[in-house]
């Protein structure tokens, strides 16, 4: 019999062509931008900390595969990892930090739970986390951009950690966020100046030049956070490849928008309705964590409603962090916080079924 | 490890096909899930349907429909004439199987089809000087309804679409319900099956005429053809021939969208009705049928034709011409790859149907029956399969199920060996269109499992 060898399997017969591969080189891909911003803002030791990360991950990954016998590597969750737990770093973080983030990310939360997958946490929050409290002060100097200043400027808090001082010590009395700023002399390039004043005698739009200088990533802050627009340029990147979905971003970033400016000023002795969202969206961890963190498919819901509910929830935690927490650490903690929700709203917010609601009505209009 | 390079070409088509699904018209379409699988039609479709010559031999099954085989009225060595009742339907799902050539039965032995199942089938040699019957169009128009019906039970007339329900069944309305919609499916959703898109085309007036028949017998208060928006020709045609014929048809252009032509995804899109889990179209008052079908129809009333041939499409990079061909039921598959000029090169996959819900074969002697849509030979390339991953959860499987399901949850149960509580969360809603597999980035054997599941969960 002349039969070619064919393959006969179960249909489907064609596919969508991403892997699982894809879309973790996919998310490294769109994170890229926002870390060379990071290294070229803060020096070649950024550059270190970031291939220190990576490489510690990709070895505690290889030492563990070497251990439990199989080939994970080529997957792209361990660069990923690494890549984020890099981003996540002060520029002047000892080497020791990272390689310990990673280790405990690699092999706490994600070996240990079986692998990709099956970790109930994301793995680079968790080590994020993990060293973030380990070694408080470390995690929080930072060093001023070179835009804004000499690279060497060495310890300097980030503008968020600024505010909550300033507010902590009742220094000042009913003032916006750039106002409290502004009141400590924070430095902001002369570009964000202009653009500032050119809203305001063009648009007639307020814009605090620290907002714009939040924006374009002009502030102190870890590696990979500090520019908003890359970020939000590397998410766009994923909605195009559809990597990410819409539902967990938006009502992440809608919650805290909604919940900052109603309650936001009223530290400030500024009232209701008052709070300057903007500033704190483009601030610290908020669009990384919001585009890149919350939308790690292993430890966010799989139904779209699940998804509305996961995302509307770090935003509530990350507002309360944010402004009544001792840390100015919000973001993090609050995506873990919902991650520990994923199950349970795995296990009761199901889809909607084809063909479900209208059993019973018709059914009865039958009958009568 | 497989690795997609973002910037290849591939990638930007797609993102080029998407951007078009989603274009400028805003057509209706089914709401819940679904896929957008590049749909290959331009390979066969501007392909004229040519008549396969009469094979050597047929090979003609006896269940070549859903439900319970035909008994045999014939034997070996017996003569046969064209048209003649060789297969009873041995139950109500049922239907009737005819002789296409005349000739002699040479054997009645066990063979294979596509989908696994082993079934008699009758070995016939045709005629060598004269295989074919002739069947001179009569009038029918003084016919009844139930004449009407009559006839298309007597002709073996079943589903054409790939179901291959029989359609006295579907036809016969029970007493005391009404039939609000008669929908016709010309989507043919499926990946490079353009059988019914030339159906529509070259034979538009008798595609209508069998309409219109089905109408007679079922008594609808609306018509609808839904065909999808990359048909734009047969649309047109249809609507021209609708206006020089009179008939009260509505030709609904829908958004292109797998898996458009179930009848479930088909009645939301067009009559905007979800059938409710477990029931039938007419529960929610329609009926529906494929273009297919109302051809088979209009020739079984027309012109008292059995249903003993139908369109396939032979399609696929490895195949050497595209084409659309007029098969005699019974015909080999080999047969129907020869006239199309034999392989091109060694395929990875010889599909029976469509590739997202045909069936892989691997045999061609198998036998063109009812059902069969198209015969595809795919290369490794579109048919490649990465190695799978573990679950990341990402959620795509439940985006895409157009049931509303959780394949991933389900897939996890049956791996489990938990089929009832599979069932529980309504596993036999399934109908494994691919939705599932074709979006899952770890490769996981979704379909399959699910089919395992109901096979083993019914138990």
């Amino acid at each position: 019999m002349d039969v070619p060898k064919t393959i006969v399997s179960s249909s489907p017969h064609l596919h969508a062509r991403s892997s699982t591969a894809s879309i973790m080189w996919d998310v490294s891909i769109a994170l890229a931008p926002a870390a060379l911003w990071g290294v070229y803002v803060f020096g070649l030791r950024a550059l270190a900390v970031l291939l220190v990360s990576i490489a510690s991950s990709v070895l505690v990954e290889y030492l563990l595969n070497r251990f439990s016998k199989e080939s994970t590597l080529a997957d792209g969750s361990a660069f990923l990892t690494g890549l984020l737990i890099g981003m996540n770093m002060p520029p002047d973080a000892a080497f020791a930090v990272p390689v310990i983030a990673s280790a405990f990310a690699m092999f706490v939360v994600k070996w240990t739970f079986g692998g990709l997958g099956a970790n109930w946490i994301n793995p680079a929050l968790a080590g994020r986390v993990f060293v973030f409290f380990s070694f408080t002060g470390l995690m929080n100097t930072y060093r001023l951009p070179r835009t804004l200043g000499s690279v060497d400027a060495l310890g300097s808090a980030s503008m968020l950690t600024e505010m909550k001082l300033a507010i902590g010590e009742g220094t000042v009395g009913q003032l916006s966020s750039a106002g409290i700023l502004a009141s400590l002399d924070y430095p902001f390039t002369s570009f964000a100046g202009s653009v500032s004043s050119w809203f305001q005698e063009v648009l007639g739009i307020t814009l605090s030049p620290y907002t714009v200088d939040a924006f374009f990533g002009n502030i102190s802050g870890c590696i990979g956070e500090v520019s908003a627009f890359l970020l939000l340029a590397g998410a766009a990147y994923l909605f195009i490849r559809k990597v990410i979905t819409w539902q967990i971003p938006v009502t992440f970033l809608a919650t805290f928008s909604l919940l900052a400016w109603i309650f936001g000023g009223v530290r400030n002795g500024l009232g209701l309705f008052q709070g300057d969202f903007v500033l704190q969206l483009f601030s610290g961890g908020m669009i990384l964590g919001a585009f890149f963190m919350a939308t790690d498919m292993v430890t966010s819901p799989t139904t779209s409603k699940g998804m509305l509910i996961f995302g509307a929830g770090i935003g509530f935690f990350a507002f309360l962090l944010r402004y009544f927490g001792s840390l100015p650490e919000s973001v993090s903690l609050a995506i873990i916080v919902m991650n520990i929700f994923v199950p349970t709203i795995d296990r009761y917010i199901l889809p909607k079924r084809f063909g479900e609601v209208i059993v019973e009505p018709k059914k009865k209009e039958a009958k009568a | 490890m497989m690795m997609t390079n973002p910037f290849s070409r591939e990638s930007f088509h797609r993102v080029l096909t998407t951007k078009e699904y989603h274009g400028m018209e805003r057509l209706p379409t089914f709401s819940k899930g679904g896929v957008h699988p590049d749909d290959k039609k331009a390979l066969s479709n501007n392909q004229a349907i040519q008549r396969l010559p009469v094979p050597s031999e047929l090979v003609l099954p006896l269940s070549q429909h859903l439900g319970a085989p035909a008994s045999p009225l014939k034997q070996k060595g017996d003569m046969v004439v064209a048209g003649e009742k060789i297969g009873k339907a041995s139950s109500f799902i049922s239907a009737d199987v005819h002789c296409p050539v005349n000739g002699t039965i040479t054997d009645l032995r066990k063979v294979v089809l596509a989908n696994s199942v082993v079934t008699d089938a009758f070995v016939i040699t045709p005629d060598a000087s004269n295989p074919l019957g002739e069947w001179p169009e009569q009038p029918y128009d003084a016919l009844s309804p139930e004449e009407l019906l009559a006839i298309v039970k007597d002709m073996g007339v079943v589903g054409t679409g790939g179901a291959t329900f029989p359609t006295h069944v579907k036809l016969s309305v029970p007493k005391g319900r009404t039939v609000d919609a008669l929908v016709v499916n010309g989507v043919e959703c499926e990946p490079y099956l353009t059988a019914d898109h030339r159906l529509m085309l070259e034979e538009t007036e008798r595609v209508l005429r069998g309409i219109m028949i089905v109408a007679k017998i079922t008594g609808p208060k609306r018509i609808i053809i839904g065909v999808e928006n990359n048909k734009k020709d047969a649309i047109a045609m249809l609507r021209q021939e609708i206006a020089r014929l009179g008939f009260p048809i509505t030709v609904m252009a829908l958004r292109v969208k797998y898996p458009q032509g179930d009848e479930k995804q088909l009645l939301k899109a067009t009559i905007k009705r979800e059938i409710p889990s477990g029931k039938l179209p007419l529960d929610v008052g329609a009926v529906v049928l494929n273009v297919g079908t109302s051809f088979a129809i209009y020739e079984a009333v027309a012109m008292r034709k059995p249903l003993i041939d139908r369109v396939v499409t032979i399609s696929g990079e490895a195949m050497k011409e595209k084409k659309n061909l007029r098969v005699l039921l019974g015909s080999k598959v080999a047969d129907l790859i020869a006239f199309a000029g034999g392989l091109d090169h060694e395929p990875d996959k010889f599909i029976s149907g469509g590739p997202m819900m045909g069936f892989a074969f691997h045999d061609d002697q198998i036998p063109v029956i009812k059902g069969t849509s198209g015969i595809l030979a795919l290369d490794k390339e579109p048919s490649a399969k990465a190695p799978t991953t573990p679950c990341i959860s990402c959620g795509r499987c439940v985006a895409a199920c157009p049931m509303g399901l959780q394949p991933t949850k389900l897939y996890r149960l049956i791996e489990h060996r938990e089929y009832e509580r599979a069932m529980a969360m309504n596993l036999m809603d399934c109908k494994e269109c691919g939705c599932c597999s074709y979006s899952c980035p770890a490769h996981l054997p979704l379909v399959h499992g699910m089919k395992l599941g109901k096979r083993l969960g019914r138990k």
